[in-house]
């Protein structure tokens, strides 16, 4: 209980954070939807290869701009030593990280309707009919993918060329939380209802494990 | 280390020499493939030495977590470093292998992918050990991202069974309908211990490398402090 109280505090600062600065939100928004726009240029399609395109896109949009938030997360911390200070404090290291995993994953989450929103707009694609088990969908995957994300960001945060470091270890990690993602988003905009309950299951399975793992190993990265 | 380096080499060398006695004129030709095939010896056994030793970069980084033991982390390094050069082998016998049997260097089928994604996972490792700002936090870091990489290779195995794969179904231990014949089995087996050996081999050499670098960055501090 005191953890959560504690991840709530961290949760709302990094909001308030957010709300006076308005920085990482906004390039994670701004980036999605240039790589949206780009896209539809790079691949002039026809509906039906709309279709084939459209989960893939999404999720590499998603991809990246997680990446960006990440970056932001903890290098913020690091200005002013605000990181040490929240190490000395006699609290739970696995606070910390749920408190920056729920911000980063509240960041992503906005993003991805964003982004899903303009998707619809100008790929002309209606995603009303499976909008639940879409989003269904997409939330596993992100959980998994910001737990990563979020460690992640908390080890390259200790190196030179952050900005390079992340991605190098974010990609190769969270490849089949992506891929297995993309399969199941495409079964689901197909309209495929009988292998949704499979492709849902092996994208929260791949998406437990790893925000186990990352849940479990955090304090280690913070020690100091 | 009781067992010297020079006999280690010695017997590197020999099991080598053997190894390729096998391969190139013991192994019976392969009927479909032809010679080409012979490169299977070669091929298969780095896949499996380059699995291992993401499977010690683990165990290594578990250990330096668990004792905080020097060894432990010298020992993730070296198997990385090395590990990586038998992925590489890994990912240039296999498309020498494929071109002639397939007619195609590259597919992104399962099993490629699984070993490509390996390789960078080694990559991600080495050049994380090669960017962290503070030495103090190298080992600490490194250990958890050896970890993490080794979740990650499980997973892959793990989702490799649903995706399609052209790479051929697992000969050795595939189940009924698969297997070797014996002398090639034989081959493939004493070439996979050839590599291990040599594997062993360069991972003792980077320990004492670790030693010795160590070493000098103590001489290097104490000179630079004017004692």
């Amino acid at each position: 209980m005191q953890t959560l109280r504690i991840a709530w505090t961290i949760f709302v600062k990094d909001l308030r954070v957010e709300w006076r600065s308005r920085e990482t939100l906004a390039s994670m928004c701004v980036f999605s939807l240039l790589i949206v726009f780009l896209f539809n240029f790079a691949f002039e399609s026809a509906r039906e290869e709309t279709l084939r395109l459209l989960p893939g896109l999404l999720w590499i949009a998603f991809a990246f701009a997680g990446i960006l938030g990440f970056n932001r997360s903890f290098a913020g911390e690091r200005e002013n030593a605000c990181l040490e200070g929240m190490i000395l404090a006699p609290i739970d290291p696995s606070a910390i990280f749920l408190g920056k995993m729920f911000a980063n994953l509240l960041f992503l989450a906005v993003t991805e309707a964003v982004v899903v929103f303009a998707a619809a707009l100008w790929y002309n694609f209606s995603f009303l009919p499976s909008l639940g088990r879409f989003a269904l969908i997409v939330l596993f995957g992100t959980v998994g993918y910001v737990a990563l994300g979020t460690i992640f960001g908390a080890i390259a945060a200790n190196t030179r060329m952050r900005e390079v470091m992340l991605p190098i270890l974010q990609f190769p990690i969270s490849f089949w939380i992506l891929i297995l993602g993309t399969d199941a988003t495409s079964d689901v905009l197909r309209g495929n209802t009988a292998a949704f309950a499979a492709g849902a299951a092996r994208v929260a399975g791949v998406s437990l494990i790893f925000a186990v793992v990352s849940y479990l190993l955090f304090e280690y990265v913070l020690e100091e | 280390m009781k067992f010297p380096l020079r006999v280690h080499l010695a017997i590197t060398l020999v099991w080598m020499i053997l190894a390729l006695y096998l391969i190139f004129l013991y192994a019976p030709q392969e009927t479909t493939m032809g010679e080409v095939q012979r490169i299977f010896y070669i091929h298969f056994p780095l896949a499996m030495t380059a699995l291992l030793g993401y499977f010690f970069v683990f165990l290594g980084s578990m250990g330096y977590l668990w004792k905080r033991s020097q060894l432990a982390d010298d020992f993730a390094h070296s198997c990385a470093e090395v590990g990586f050069v038998f992925c590489s082998g890994v990912l240039v016998t296999g498309p020498l292998w494929a071109k002639p049997v397939w007619g195609i260097w590259w597919t992104w089928d399962a099993r490629l992918t699984s070993t490509f994604i390996l390789w960078l996972l080694y990559i991600a490792y080495l050049m994380l050990r090669a960017y962290v700002t503070n030495p103090g936090r190298v080992e600490v870091l490194a250990a958890v991202v050896g970890i993490i990489g080794f979740v990650d290779a499980i997973v892959d195995y793990m989702a490799i069974r649903w995706w399609r794969t052209q790479h051929p179904q697992p000969v050795i231990a595939g189940g009924p309908g698969s297997g070797l014949d014996a002398p090639m089995w034989l081959t493939a087996m004493i070439s996979w211990g050839a590599l291990l050996c040599l594997f062993a081999y360069l991972v003792r050499q980077r320990l004492g490398l670790a030693e010795l670098g160590r070493e000098l960055r103590g001489l290097r501090r104490e000179l630079a402090s004017g004692h």
